[in-house]
């Protein structure tokens, strides 16, 4: 069983595991923070932008001018963003049987999988996944092809120059594999190859494997994944949440008695609780609009997003902010706030059972009929009438390099009376600010990740208690910049195993049975013999019939009835059960017993030789690793006792071998 | 007893010996016992039951009946006590065989009642009260109850285990207080019987290898030595200290909560007359374990006078923890010994890294220790200020994650704390009790910065933030004043200036508590330094004050309140909002005090109402200017308002404020001190008549006599004190019958007596100042003050009532026989 390790974003993660015949995908995810090394695309025209000075070798060489612009000290690509996509070299992705999706920010490189790597297979994921990971691509290919790019820089990746430009862009890896965002198509395409699956659903794979994803309590739709067989079970914990949002709880209990759990997706910012994180956002939003100032919140269309909403909805009247409207710009804006309603089942019970009486699940429908949030595809057309400001907008990307947010960072990010505040935890703030400094707005960082911590996975695996842990290095040592914090690295016996990007893992357990199934009437043919209370044999011969990864049983054919007088000679006959059999043995020798035999005479004439020489006196025990060795010194001879061998060594006395095996025998059940 | 009750006591001795009879609550049974023993106290037992017969009766008809309730057999116990208690009515009882069969085995103690805890207490009871003298000992050995005793000091009832320890030491206190006792030697081989069996009990138990056996020897001891003082006890312990100091041979030590009370209690009564004490104590504070020594150290710490040594060695125990902490998160290896004679020892550390729970109970023990400890003057000198400082700062930092220690104890010790809001609030209660001492000011320094780390941080849980509010506060008021200058130092000035975007950025919370500490904080720090001109251009500069009565529409009516203070506070020091940021005009205080006015009127909750009555009083008090402008009209305006109100506390606060008024109007009360021998000082005629005419003005009478017969208590004998005043004020103004005359007069006491019974929809009606005199002579006040001041209860508290409420209930008394039809 291997494990291959195709992204190194513990949270964005990409493993291919080889289980049985099977070879499973274990989620897509694109790692985005590439696009921060590039400028960021605007909606209109920047003067600010389009006049960045290019930048030079520290000699004066300037041929990097047109490609690489500098900003407050920083360098960045001018050039489309591109995408850094998991490892395709590493494994044939052709041969990948199933991709199993667990929640829909996990999927975001399902095209460049599905589309070009011959890819054949099926991909498994849950139906609000599928929607809301659909949204996710479509916001994101509106946002990079509504602002086309006629310049595409590339003399930068080669190796020989990137080694000469200040970080992070020299640190950046393996950059000659970045991408370009993928088209509409392509999405569509990738979509359509998707099956979709209910929680606690059991998938079979060709009749090796069956795979079953269980509620994690993330997002909606959000799945942890179990794929087992009749003997091993694996679990695939990717984002996961104890928190009570809005999706369905977390199933823990199934995830009990695996073989290997493979951890991904814990939180990104393990210190900060999300609870606090929230009242810090209501606290700084209120602060700023009180002042007249503006709020933005760069976001994703989904997810935190409906928390968010929520929880404004019960603070607004209360902080007397009812009279500032609150903006929803996104290309999906409307398709996301209408998804949400209508998943009732993928919600938690509160919000399920709201269903009923019959109320919309979130609130934030009220928001929308009282005309508190208003939501628009984009900031042109109608947006631009109902503007009004001191306001509070969502929108994106979160990474501030294309989507609408590039506007409002433009536009507001002269005065310090405004506020953008960060949420979503995927990008480190500071780099997405670089290419807007100097910048006097104020910015807040409250990143909301309600994904577990370490305190709840310590506990999680007490509870589950799986025999072997996999995850990503990062989760084994304290962050780098808090070495101290022991408390922030997985403590769990025995420790887990760490991966990295493009390693392959052999994971630390072996297959040892295989189901076998017998017919009916072969079964009934068997005599069972107790041979220790509760344990019975029977000797079975049998034809072993293979197909679909299913072993079966069945009766061997009878002997064909001699036709006519000639008889066919016995020798060609080539049905097994016809040959002389040996009988088959069992049981143990007990060593002490044994040698005590070798050293009495004995008086039965089977052995003979024994009789003349009145036993032997110069036996030698010897004990191994696997079990013992007698030694027979002046006859030269060894005998090897292990737990499922017995070798006797004499090379020149076939006699006595002989007498030897069969004193072995009579220790030894026959049947 | 008076022949009322005389006439009543054989009825209800037979309701309460009838099973049939339903018997009153045991509310009534407790105040009856309570009038028994009254009676016998003042007057003989023994007469009393030959007066009254049926009250022996009634003991032997509960002896025979089989179905009595537990109830009436405990309080039969009791009372038989009380009886027994004389020793000439102890004899009578027992001439009649009567006490033995109450008491010994043939009694309930044998029976089915006896299951019943009331019985079993009842008979404690009964026991404690009767063993007063010599003839009870002998009473109580006969009957065998001491090994009854013994027994029940394992009883599953709590409150009958506590009784029979208690009991235990009573007997023994009896026993040993004999006409003898002064020449009794300390030895015990002399002892009464009685005394030597109860000591030879209470031996076994501390040798037991059953720890609840140890724990009730323990318990009797600390009883006896804290309750009973006489010569013997000294004996006691030189019979008993060598078990006591056995028990710290085992391990882990038995009982020690109880050891420990034991030994304290030893230490409190008069240590100096028990040999090995001090050695006692000082073995003890070694031998248990960092956890269980920590309650002992701070009690030795709190004796009086005690060996320096033994001092020494306590308040080392309780700096342990902190001294482990201090060198685990040392960046280098520090200088030995920080807090002296408490290196961190092995045994602490093993204790702090054991579990997080045992760590959190240890550091937050030590805490909480050791802030007790700071503000008494027996505390150990020299006090390690620094380092205890030093300490609470590091703890800080462990919990919030921002110290970075180097050695493994450290990072472990960090992995446990990190997030700990229990630690959190002890350290940051202990540091706000350590700003009455100095510091270095590089240390005072990391104590500002670390409160601002909490007060920033978004992870501090409501109930962190309001301890580093509080611990705040303190810091600041005690930092110390530039000499010569009467402005803040300049490193408060910084720190203000970066603490105001803080409390900003708080009182925006969506945690109402949150919102509510940060203005509570800011009225606290506007009371002290509303004067101060740094303090006040900070604020001024902030967006503090806007936000503060954006506040007084908070949902939260808490926060109301405290925002209707806070506003009140900075309105007091001309610092409250205005919008181009000039300090007060008067028409932005007007606005305020509407906005108050209409709190007081139109808010549904009581608590910002009080609050706003409360700044009122403050206001006129302090003669707010704008309040002073027109006293009169902010006077009426307040009281309208108040005497509408349903709440009672903002009618009392309404004549808190008119109080305030009178005074400015017609000089102070006088003498606060009641006591005070005081001649009434009236006021000069011209001064009261014009007063008289404004308070006329103003309804303040309306106001007074409305509350005079409040349905609350409190604010009619507020009202009624104020009259008082009043009265004694204008007493020489005019004649009774100058006043008395004038129909007015007939018609307001007519609506006052109306008022008096409950009618209160009628107004008084303008008045005249003559009419409010003579209106307080015919009032009797004094008749009603008196009235006031008696117990809700007083008429019915008479045992006469008692006798007949209870007979009563039953139908007795054949009132309600009516009713059966």
């Amino acid at each position: 069983m291997k494990l291959y390790c195709l992204s190194g974003h513990p949270t964005l993660p990409c493993n291919v595991l080889k289980f049985k015949s099977t070879t499973i995908m274990l989620d897509c995810g694109l790692d985005m923070t590439s696009t921060l090394n590039f400028l960021p695309l605007p909606l209109v025209q920047s003067p600010r932008l389009s006049n960045l000075p290019g930048w030079s070798l520290k000699d004066g060489n300037a041929f990097l001018d047109k490609e690489l612009k500098e900003c407050s000290g920083h360098v960045f690509v001018d050039s489309v963003p591109e995408f850094c996509l998991p490892e395709t070299e590493l494994i044939d992705l052709s041969t990948v049987d199933v991709i199993l999706i667990s929640n829909y920010h996990c999927m975001m490189a399902l095209p460049y999988i599905t589309e070009h790597t011959g890819f054949t297979g099926t991909v498994y994921a849950t139906e609000p996944s599928v929607q809301i990971g659909r949204l996710l691509m479509e916001e994101l290919v509106n946002f990079i092809e509504r602002v086309p790019k006629a310049q595409s820089a590339s003399l930068w990746k080669n190796k020989d120059i990137q080694r000469l430009l200040p970080s992070p862009l020299k640190d950046a890896v393996e950059v000659s594999t970045w991408r370009r965002c993928y088209t509409m198509q392509e999405v569509n395409s990738a979509l359509s190859k998707i099956q979709l699956v209910g929680y606690s659903q059991k998938i079979e794979l060709f009749g090796a494997v069956q795979v079953t994803p269980l509620s994690s309590g993330y997002a909606l739709g959000s799945s942890n994944w179990i794929i087992q067989s009749h003997y091993e079970k694996v679990s695939y914990v990717s984002g996961s949440s104890l928190l009570t949002t809005h999706p369905q709880p977390m199933d823990q209990a199934s995830l009990k008695n695996s073989d290997v759990l493979i951890l991904t997706g814990l939180t990104q910012i393990p210190t900060a609780n999300p609870d606090s994180m929230v009242g810090e956002f209501c606290s700084n939003l209120s602060l700023t609009v009180r002042n007249g100032g503006n709020v933005l919140v760069p976001c994703y269309p989904s997810g935190v997003i409906y928390d968010l909403l929520e929880c404004l909805y019960q603070y607004i009247d209360s902080a007397g902010l009812s009279s500032i409207p609150f903006y929803f710009i996104s290309p999906v804006a409307n398709s996301s706030l209408e998804f949400s309603q209508i998943f009732a089942e993928w919600l938690c019970h509160n919000k399920q059972t709201k269903v009923y009486l019959p109320e919309p699940p979130f609130p934030h429908a009220e928001l929308i009929q009282t005309n508190k949030l208003k939501h628009y595809p984009s900031i042109h057309g109608d947006f631009s009438n109902d503007f009004r400001q001191p306001c509070v907008v969502f929108t994106g990307h979160p990474s501030l390099r294309f989507g609408d947010v590039v506007h409002f960072m433009e536009l507001w990010g002269k005065s310090s009376l405004n506020t953008v505040i960060f949420t979503e935890p995927d990008f480190t703030y500071l780099e997405a600010l670089a290419p807007y400094q100097p910048l006097a707005m104020k910015c807040i960082y409250c990143p909301i990740d309600t994904r577990l911590n370490f305190i709840q996975v310590s506990k999680l695996l007490k509870e589950v208690q799986p025999l072997h842990v996999v995850c990503p290095e990062q989760y084994t040592q304290p962050p780098p910049a808090q070495s101290h914090r022991i408390d922030l690295m997985i403590d769990c016996q025995p420790p887990a195993m760490s991966y990295r990007r493009a390693e392959v893992l052999a994971l630390p357990f072996k297959r040892r049975y295989e189901k076998i199934e017998i017919m009916p009437e072969l079964a009934d043919s068997l005599v069972p013999m107790e041979i220790k209370p509760g344990v019975s044999l029977a000797t079975v011969s049998a034809v072993l019939h293979t197909k679909d990864n299913k072993h079966i049983l069945q009766p061997p054919p009878r002997p064909a009835q001699p036709t006519g007088g000639k008889k066919r000679k016995r020798a060609s006959d080539d049905i097994p059960d016809c040959k002389v059999l040996k009988p088959l043995l069992s049981g143990s020798i007990p060593v002490e017993q044994f040698v005590q035999t070798l050293e009495k005479s004995t008086q039965h004439p089977p052995v003979p030789f024994l009789l003349e020489q009145h036993g032997f006196s110069d036996i030698k025990v010897e004990d191994t690793a696997k079990g013992h060795i007698v030694l027979l010194q002046e006859a030269e001879t060894l005998i090897q006792i292990e737990e499922d061998s017995t070798h006797i060594i004499c090379d020149n006395d076939e006699m006595l071998r002989v007498r030897l095996r069969d004193l072995v025998l009579k220790f030894l059940q026959k049947f | 007893m008076d022949p009322e009750c005389s006439r009543l006591l054989p009825a209800l001795c037979a309701v309460l010996a009838d099973p049939g009879q339903p018997v009153a609550d045991d509310t009534c049974l407790e105040k009856l016992l309570d009038w028994f023993t009254a009676v016998t106290e003042a007057g003989s037992s023994l007469l009393l039951l030959q007066e009254n017969p049926c009250l022996v009766e009634l003991l032997f008809h509960v002896l025979k009946s089989q179905d009595l309730s537990s109830r009436i057999l405990s309080f039969s116990l009791r009372l038989a006590g009380i009886f027994a208690a004389q020793e000439n009515c102890f004899q009578y009882l027992q001439q009649g065989e009567l006490l033995p069969m109450l008491f010994g085995e043939v009694g309930p103690l044998g029976g089915a009642a006896w299951t019943a805890p009331a019985v079993r207490s009842g008979w404690i009871q009964g026991l404690r009260t009767l063993a007063q003298h010599p003839s009870a000992l002998r009473f109580l050995a006969a009957c065998g109850a001491v090994d009854t005793i013994f027994s029940l000091q394992g009883d599953p009832s709590l409150f009958v285990a506590s009784a029979a320890g208690q009991l235990l030491v009573h007997i023994l206190d009896l026993a040993m207080r004999g006409p003898a006792e002064g020449h009794r030697s300390p030895q015990a081989c002399d002892w009464p019987a009685c005394a030597q069996k109860i000591v030879g009990h209470i031996e076994d138990s501390l040798c037991s290898t059953a720890v609840p056996q140890v724990t009730q020897a323990l318990s009797v001891l600390t009883t006896a030595f804290g309750h009973c003082h006489g010569l013997w006890t000294q004996g006691l312990w030189v019979r008993l200290s060598p078990l006591v100091a056995r028990l710290l041979e085992k391990d882990p030590v038995p009982a020690s909560h109880s050891l420990v009370d034991l030994l304290l209690s030893v230490a409190r009564s008069a240590p100096s007359s028990y040999r090995g004490l001090w050695e006692t104590l000082a073995q003890t504070l070694s031998h248990l374990s960092p956890t269980q020594a920590g309650p002992l150290a701070l009690g030795i710490l709190k004796l009086q006078d005690c060996p320096q040594a033994l001092r020494t060695q306590a308040f080392g125990i309780l700096l342990q923890p902190l001294a482990c902490v201090l060198e685990a998160a040392a960046q280098a290896p520090g200088p030995p010994g920080l807090l002296e004679g408490a290196a961190g020892n092995s045994m602490t550390v093993d204790t702090l890294l054991s579990s997080k729970s045992a760590c959190v109970g240890l550091l937050c023990c030590a805490l909480a220790h050791l802030g007790l400890l700071q503000p008494l003057p027996q505390r150990p000198s020299p006090w390690p200020q620094a380092p205890l400082l030093g300490a609470a700062v590091t703890i800080l930092r462990l919990c919030s994650g921002s110290a970075a220690p180097t050695s493994d104890v450290g990072s472990r010790l960090c992995a446990i704390l990190v997030g700990c809001g229990r630690v959190q609030r002890a350290a940051l209660d202990f540091l706000g009790a350590l700003s009455q001492g100095t510091g270095p000011q590089e240390l005072v320094t990391q104590v500002f910065s670390v409160l601002l780390e909490y007060l920033v941080s978004p992870e501090s849980s409501s109930m962190v933030l309001k301890k580093a509010f509080q611990a705040t506060l303190r810091w600041l008021l005690s930092s110390p004043k530039t000499p010569g200058c009467c402005d803040l130092d300049p490193h408060t000035q910084l720190f203000l200036r970066e603490l105001l975007p803080v409390l900003q950025k708080r009182l925006c919370s969506p945690c109402w508590e949150v919102r509510d500490s940060g203005l509570e904080f800011l009225t606290q720090m506007t009371r002290h330094w509303g004067g101060q001109a740094g303090f006040r251009q900070a604020l001024l500069a902030s967006e503090v004050p806007e936000l503060t009565k954006q506040l007084l529409r908070d949902p939260e009516s808490y926060v109301r309140a405290s925002a209707v203070t806070a506003t009140g506070q900075l309105s007091s020091w001309g610092l409250c909002a205005t919008p181009a940021g000039h300090e007060c005009p008067g028409a932005q205080q007007e606005s305020l005090l509407v906005e108050l006015l209409h709190i007081l009127s139109t808010d549904s909750e009581g608590f910002p109402r009080r609050a706003v009555m409360q700044v009122f009083t403050e206001w006129l008090r302090d003669g707010h200017a704008d309040v002073a402008e027109d006293a009169e009209q902010f006077v009426a305006g307040a009281l309208q308002a108040a005497s509408r109100d349903l709440d009672w506390e903002v009618r009392a606060q309404g004549l808190e404020l008119a109080l305030v008024f009178l005074e400015q109007l017609l000089g102070q009360r006088g003498s606060h001190c009641p006591y005070a021998v005081a001649l009434p000082e009236t006021a000069p005629p011209g001064v009261l008549a014009q007063a008289l005419q404004v308070l006329c003005r103003v309804q303040l009478f309306e106001f007074a006599f409305r509350a005079l017969f409040d349905c609350d208590r409190p604010v009619a004998q507020k009202s009624c004190d104020l009259l008082l005043f009043l009265r004694a004020k204008a007493a020489p103004c005019g004649s009774p019958q100058e006043a008395g005359d004038s129909p007015n007069v007939a018609s307001v006491e007519a609506t006052l007596q109306r008022w008096q019974a409950g009618e209160q929809g009628q107004p008084l009606g303008y008045l005249e100042p003559g009419a409010v005199v003579a209106l307080l002579r015919s009032v009797d006040l004094e008749g009603l003050r008196d009235t006031l001041a008696e117990s809700s209860d007083h008429v019915e508290k008479s045992p006469q009532s008692l006798l007949q409420d209870m007979l009563a209930a039953v139908g007795v008394l054949g009132e309600n026989e009516a009713d059966c039809y």
